[in-house]
Parts: structure tokens; C-alpha cells; sequence
């Protein structure tokens, strides 16, 4: 079982949301950020006084599933979440140990 | 007594009653205005400072502020003290001051002056004011300089009063004396902690554009009301009030979108104030052209005053002294080169006596508290934010 955890920009959540539905990806657990990568930040202007906004909001997506629906998971996420322009960015990928599912006990892969 | 009873109009009364009203409710207005503009950790301690003033004003105001403001004169500068607790102030009108409507209904009416003009110093402080200092600064700052900046301008023998200046609504008496007290209070107070390093955006600018539409809102009672009757003259203030805010918010918006590229939605609604500011001195004095003319240069003139700041290097957080202290100097001497029964003289000597002694005033307030109660929350308690180190509430549970 691999943890993908996917940062987005939030415009493109829902459409991403939906494809990953559409290939059978049951849980997501989404959370808002803010990050900063080699964009860093974006500037505003109040009353004349300019700031320096090191940290744009982002969403990120954790996704838990078996081992086969990595590649396509991935590929669904890049597919709907790029735009070409910068700040489009990160999966991450790691390994999970064990899921239980709270709810019935159960656990692997029947709990995802 | 019962021929002054007779004069009442209540027209008059009812317009005035009316007018109470709406400059009371520019104080929470204002409370929105400024809470949207802080940090989110800031925004109860920055909203409690224009609210309570409601309370802390209005005592100071019945025991004894209306009779050192309004009272017989001492000597042209002050009043005494016959009208304390509102002995005297009674129901039937005084000629002086209103020939139409009750006393005390006009006593109302200056009591929400007295109300927003301090507040609106606040702007200059928000973020690491001490609120124990607060509450003493409200009633040192309006007993020493707003009531007899009151009484000199609109007092019965008030000095500047007898030289002819004229302030319709409180260009020198609620605008410039706020600004240049705002001014002398972010010099003593000194800048937030982080000021230059941190990034300090506003946390809510719905708040501060509701804010704005309750300003708006209340200024025709604030400036038609002056007219202290249901009259022509209040139609002409309302008329050129809402003309220059409705210039200035544009001609903010322009010159922002022109020199930073985008029309900022708090550049519209800080022109609109200084639209406001700007015509209130002259609101009663000045036709609808005049109005357009004030309410472009307050629009342009404000935009480059709080961009000055910037260069100066002073922490005034909310522009107290761009918008107000800026804005009503310039209609204080539109209203010297528009109104026909005005001095130009006469305008300058106002402008130049009332930004020297409230801002002298008010350092020396400011002095004295700061040897005493001190003026600001602890560094933890800056870093923490006013709401909850002085509340211990939060405005916001998410």
C-alpha cells in the first residue's frame, strides 16, 4: 500500500476529485496549505504598503491505495492538475505500514 | 421659557433625532472599518477601542464634557462648568445653538461627535495599544483636546468661532484633530514589533467595505445633521457629501490603478473616506461643482499622503493622518475658496492652530501616560495579539 500525497493548486481540486472517482479511488482526505517553492510567494499592495506573501495556499490530497492504482493515480493527477505555469506542484510518495479501519476493525487492504 | 418651547419645529427634532442616529451608528461602522484592516489576532482589541469609546465618550460627555464644549464662556477658550451632569440642558431649545429643536436633542447629536472622534485616533495605535491606557486616554484627550477645540470653533464666543473660520460638520473639530493627535500618538507609541520585516496584510477587507457602506451611511446624518434643521441647507450637505465620496473613491481607485497597476478594492473604499473627510468642513458652504472638485483632489492627494508614509517611516497602522488629518486640511481650504462667506485667512489660522495644539495636546498626554500606565501590551502580548492578552477572547474559533 503507497500514501500519495498530492499539493495542488485549489482551482483544480474538483476536477481532479472527480477523476480519481471515475478510476475507483474511494477515500481522499484533503487539507488547505501554504507553501512556498521556487515561486516564492507573490506580492500585494495595501494602501501603498507592500508585502511580500512568502506562502501561497495550496491543497493537499492524501490519497492511501493498493500498490497497482499507483501509476494511474498518478497519472490522473497530472493529466487534471497541470497547467504548465509555475506553482502547479508535488506528489509525494511513500509506503504505508497498515490501515484499520475504525469502523469494523478490519485491516490492509480490505480497510482502504 | 414657554416662548422658546413654541419655536420647536419638529421637522427639526425629528431630523435631528434622525441624524443622532446615523453618525452613532458610524462608530461601529468605523469599529469595522478598522477591525478589517488588522491582524485576525487583533481584530476584538481593534473593534472594542471605537466601541467603547460609546460608552467611555458619552460619560464624559454628561458629566461634564457637553458644559466644558458647549457651557458659557471663559475667556474664549473653554466653557465652564454650569452644564455639568446636564444641569440646565433641558428640553426646551437654546437659541445659541439650535433655535428649533430641544437642548438636549442637540446635546445628543455633539455627544456622537464626541463619540468618533477619538475612535477614530485609535488607527494610529491599533495592534499594541494597552487597553487600561486606552480608557484614561479617551478622557484626557476629551477633556483637554477636544472640548475646547469644540468650544473655540463651535462654542458660544469661541475664538476661532469669532474670527469667522468656518467648519460646517468637523473638518478641524473631528478630522484634523483626530489626525494630528494620530500622528503624535503612532511618533510616541512607536511601531509594531516587526513592523518593516513582517508582513502585516489586512485579515478581513469584507469587514472594512461593510465598515465603509456604515461610514457612508452614517455621514449624511453626520454632515446634514449640522445643519441642526429639516432644511436646505441639510439637503446641500448630503447632496455635496455623497458627490465627493462617490469622486474620491474613484480618483483614488485611478491614480492607484495608474501608478500600481490594480484598482485595489480598499484604495475605493479609503478614498471614499477621504472623500468624506474632505467635505465635511465644507458640506454646508459649497455647491455640487465645488464638490466634485474636492472630492477628485481628496481622492489624489490622500493616495499620495499614505504613500508617503511609507517613506517616512512612521507606523501610523491605519492612516489616520493620510486620510483624515490630509483630507480635511484640503477641505478646509476648499472651503476657504469656495464658499462665498468664508476667509481664506480665517481657514488657515484654524487649520494651523488646530494641527499644532492637538497634536502638542496629545504628545503631552501621550507623555504623561507613558511615565505612568504605559502605553503598550508587552512584547508577549504584542505576539499574541490584543484579543486575547487584553480580552482573553478570540474573534474567531477556527
Amino acid at each position: 500500500m503507497k500514501k500519495i500525497e498530492a499539493i495542488i493548486k485549489p482551482f483544480k481540486l474538483e476536477e481532479v476529485r472527480k477523476a480519481l472517482d471515475e478510476i475507483g479511488v474511494n477515500g481522499i482526505t484533503i487539507t488547505e496549505v501554504k507553501g512556498s517553492g521556487r515561486q516564492k510567494g507573490i506580492k500585494e499592495v495595501y494602501r501603498g504598503a507592500e508585502y511580500h506573501i512568502p506562502f501561497i495556499p495550496k491543497v493537499k490530497m492524501e490519497i492511501v491505495v493498493n500498490d497497482d492504482l499507483v501509476e494511474k493515480v498518478i497519472s490522473v493527477i497530472l493529466d487534471k492538475a497541470q497547467t504548465g505555469n509555475i506553482g502547479d506542484g508535488k506528489i509525494f510518495i511513500s509506503n504505508i505500514e497498515e490501515v484499520v479501519r475504525i469502523r469494523t476493525g478490519e485491516k490492509g487492504l480490505n480497510a482502504i | 421659557m414657554n416662548d422658546l418651547v413654541d419655536q420647536i419645529n419638529q421637522a427639526d427634532t425629528v431630523w435631528i433625532l434622525i441624524s443622532s442616529a446615523l453618525v452613532l451608528l458610524m462608530t461601529p461602522g468605523l469599529a469595522l472599518f478598522y477591525g478589517g484592516m488588522v491582524r485576525r489576532k487583533n481584530v476584538l482589541g481593534t473593534i472594542m477601542h471605537s466601541f467603547i469609546a460609546m460608552g467611555v465618550a458619552t460619560v464624559v460627555w454628561v458629566l461634564y464634557g457637553y458644559s466644558l464644549a458647549f457651557g458659557p464662556d471663559i475667556g474664549h477658550v473653554i466653557g465652564n462648568l454650569t452644564w455639568a451632569g446636564l444641569a440646565g440642558v433641558g428640553l426646551e431649545p437654546n437659541p445659541t445653538y439650535s433655535a428649533t429643536v430641544p437642548h438636549q436633542a442637540f446635546m445628543l447629536f455633539q455627544m456622537m461627535f464626541a463619540i468618533i472622534t477619538p475612535a477614530l485616533i485609535t488607527g494610529a495605535f491599533a495592534e499594541r495599544f494597552k487597553f487600561k491606557t486606552y480608557i484614561l486616554f479617551l478622557v484626557l484627550w476629551l477633556t483637554f483636546v477636544y472640548a475646547p477645540i469644540v468650544h473655540w470653533v463651535w462654542g458660544e464666543n469661541g475664538w476661532l468661532r469669532n474670527m469667522g473660520v468656518l467648519d460646517f460638520a468637523g473638518g478641524l473639530v473631528v478630522h484634523i484633530s483626530s489626525g494630528a493627535a494620530a500622528l503624535a500618538a503612532a511618533l510616541m507609541v512607536g511601531k509594531r514589533k516587526d513592523y518593516s520585516t513582517v508582513p502585516m496584510p489586512p485579515h478581513n477587507l469584507v469587514l472594512t467595505i461593510l465598515g465603509t457602506g456604515l461610514l457612508w451611511f452614517g455621514w449624511f446624518g453626520f454632515n446634514g445633521g449640522s445643519s441642526l434643521a429639516a432644511n436646505a441647507t441639510a439637503v446641500n450637505a448630503i447632496v455635496v457629501t455623497h458627490i465627493s465620496s462617490a469622486f474620491a473613491a474613484i480618483s483614488w481607485m485611478i491614480v492607484e490603478w495608474i501608478h500600481r497597476k490594480k484598482p485595489t478594492v480598499l484604495g475605493a473604499a479609503t478614498g471614499a473616506v477621504a472623500g468624506l473627510a474632505s467635505i465635511t468642513p465644507a458640506a454646508g458652504f459649497v455647491g455640487p461643482t465645488a464638490a466634485i472638485i474636492v472630492g477628485l483632489v481628496a481622492g489624489m492627494i490622500c493616495y499620495v499622503a499614505v504613500n508617503f508614509k511609507t517613506i517616512f517611516g512612521y507606523d501610523d497602522t491605519l492612516d489616520v493622518v493620510g486620510v483624515h488629518g490630509v483630507g480635511s486640511t484640503w477641505g478646509m481650504i476648499a472651503t476657504g475658496l469656495f464658499a462665498v462667506e468664508a476667509s481664506l485667512d480665517a481657514q488657515f489660522t484654524g487649520v494651523i492652530v488646530t494641527w499644532i495644539f492637538a497634536f502638542v495636546a496629545t504628545l503631552v498626554i501621550m507623555k504623561v501616560l507613558d511615565l505612568t500606565l504605559g502605553l503598550r501590551v508587552s512584547e508577549e502580548g504584542e505576539n499574541i495579539g490584543l484579543d486575547l492578552c487584553e480580552h482573553g477572547e478570540r474573534g474567531y474559533t477556527i
